[in-house]
């Protein structure tokens, strides 16, 4: 199960540690790669590696389908108004799809906190949403889902070209900050009476645009944009979004993760380069990995990017309990 | 413990001011939209049928437009980022469209996810938008003693009315229906609530006007449909009528 507390509180902000116990077939692998000796030639195949990873040379299978997710349900959402098909009405942040209520987690907990009164269909919405992530892997809904996600990759893109160049640097923050965020947001919404988060979060702006025409509304995403390209590498989705963590929290239960082997696995790190959430892949660090195969953490979004980049097969998406029973 | 000299401390704590800013400015960012609201700065706003009251409306819409997807005349429109906390949240613009009750049994309230359109409301006559005011009497046809004929709103305008001996189901545009009246009536032939609107003699004066009564519910019709530019009649927002 990935939602192990460690997992958890990793999400939550905390620097993820070298496991206590490390079981004795992980640490007979971890000795025999300790005492196998690096050629120069490996290590320089390695370098070369990682400047790929950098580059955005690697595959883009999963990148490709997750893109194609994207648009296709915002597409969705778009041409049922336009159309008037009525199969997907509402806007990301709730709707009523083919019929069923949905409502996306987070918001709608601002909204309950705000204004103190739980509604069935709220109530039937927010059940709906959490059944399906917790079956398609919570943080899923970020990569998979989310129209200011694909947004972030084209940021994300442009920096890491940037800062090839040496154009721009990446200044990270500390990760417990969205925790922070969440709680603070929180606690305004009960307080104030105002689900302050609603109203300056991009995912629902977009959403609206797409759907109903952009309009002022676009100043903020596209501040948050240029945020992303020159200071901080995907800054919102790693530090802010508390629907994100919301979605992450759901995750915990999911059977849908990412799986690492340790055994294939030749510690060039590519992975870590291109992925959004970088601590949950602490185990892939040398003489890291507690067993031979480790769940990767519930802060994981399932984009598949380390999928692609892994030269080694050594990531993979699985469904716990399947790849068993085969 | 890390010496204060170390580069690490040094990283860790320039890490941790950024965080700090970051927090500062996205929470600002947040709390700036609440200027709007507090200082009123953002005129009042005329909400869809079964709107509860202005604050808790503020607080429970999730912004989410299904209300505006199920409108068969589109009379409903979010609001943008100027609103503040406001953005997302559905008003109507009855001059440009009111809403004329052609869906027969308030859609958008069935389709408000959080109950900030409130279910209580099952018919047309119980919606308590606003109260129509004649704004204007001294520019109204009728009370001029003038007719009207021709496009209630001229060639150009886009909005929606259904009129029943043409189409039950389907609202057609107010300019495909033109007006032949003797008096300028309107505001009171084209109110889709009984009894809502009469046109009256003036007490001491000549001419008539219209009059607005008890079951009045805001809906704006009449202030879509009045000829005179700007309008004679307009909805008050939020008003509730009280014993004269």
């Amino acid at each position: 199960m990935k939602g192990n507390l460690n997992s958890l509180l990793a999400m939550l902000g905390k620097t993820p540690k070298k496991p206590k116990k490390i079981t004795p077939e992980a640490q007979t692998i971890h000795l025999q790669k300790r005492s196998k000796k690096i050629t120069k030639q490996e290590i320089e195949h390695i370098r070369q590696e990682l400047r790929d990873a950098e580059a955005g040379k690697y595959s883009k299978k999963w990148q490709t389908r997750r893109w194609i997710s994207i648009i296709t349900i915002n597409l969705l959402f778009t041409l049922s108004f336009w159309v008037d098909v009525q199969l997907f009405e509402g806007s990301i942040i709730a709707s009523r799809v083919l019929g069923f209520h949905m409502a996306d987690l987070y918001s709608a907990l601002q909204v309950v906190l705000a204004y103190k009164v739980m509604f069935i269909n709220l109530i039937i919405g927010t059940a709906t949403v959490f059944i399906i992530w917790i079956l398609l892997g919570g943080r899923a809904f970020c990569s998979w889902v989310c129209p200011y996600h694909l947004l972030a990759d084209i940021a994300e893109k442009i920096h890491q070209k940037l800062a090839i160049k040496k154009f721009v640097t990446d200044h990270t923050f500390h990760r417990g900050v969205r925790t922070v965020f969440f709680i603070v947001f929180s606690l305004l919404a009960f307080g104030l009476g105002y689900s302050l988060f609603n109203s300056i979060n991009p995912v629902g702006m977009i959403s609206r645009a797409l759907i109903y025409g952009p309009g002022i509304a676009m100043i903020w995403i596209f501040i948050l944009f240029l945020f992303e390209i020159f200071y901080s590498r995907r800054a919102w989705c790693r530090y802010v979004c508390p629907m994100g963590l919301t979605y992450g929290l759901t995750g915990a239960l999911s059977p849908l993760q990412i799986t690492y082997n340790l055994s294939s696995c030749q510690h060039d790190a590519a992975c870590h380069v291109v992925c959004e959430v970088p601590h949950v892949l602490e185990c892939v660090k040398k003489g890291r990995a507690g067993h031979v195969e480790v769940d990767i953490g519930t802060d994981c979004t399932l984009c598949g990017a380390c999928v692609d980049v892994c030269p080694t097969s050594s990531l993979k998406f699985e469904i716990k309990g399947l790849s068993h029973i085969t | 413990m890390l010496s204060k000299s170390s580069p690490r401390y040094k990283t860790s704590r320039r890490r941790f001011l950024r965080t700090i800013g970051l927090f500062v400015g996205v929470m600002g960012a947040s709390l700036a939209t609440l200027l709007p609201v507090v200082t009123k700065l953002i005129p009042p706003r005329l909400r869809p049928p079964g709107a509860i009251e202005e604050t808790d409306f503020l607080a429970s819409c999730i912004k989410c437009g299904q209300c505006v997807q199920v409108c068969p005349v589109e009379a409903i429109f979010l609001a943008e980022l100027d609103e503040g906390m406001g953005i997302g949240v559905p008003y109507i613009d009855a001059r440009l469209q009111a809403c004329d009750f052609s869906c027969d049994a308030v859609q958008c309230v069935l389709a408000c996810p959080t109950g900030s359109l409130s279910h209580k409301i099952a018919k047309k006559e119980e919606v308590r938008m606003g109260l129509a005011r004649v704004a204007k009497p001294e520019a109204c046809l009728a009370k001029l003693g003038l007719g009207f004929k021709g496009q209630a709103r001229g060639p150009n305008f886009t909005g929606l009315l259904r009129q029943e001996e043409i189409d039950r189901w389907t609202p057609i545009p107010v300019r495909d229906y033109p007006y032949d009246v003797e008096l300028c009536d309107l505001c009171v032939r084209e109110c889709p609530i009984e009894g809502a609107i009469s046109l009256q003699d003036v007490v001491d004066g000549n001419g008539k006007l219209p009059v607005i009564h008890k079951t009045c519910v805001g809906c704006g019709v009449c202030e879509m449909i009045c000829p005179v530019e700007p309008t004679v009649i307009v909805i008050d927002e939020r008003k509730v009528w009280e014993a004269v």
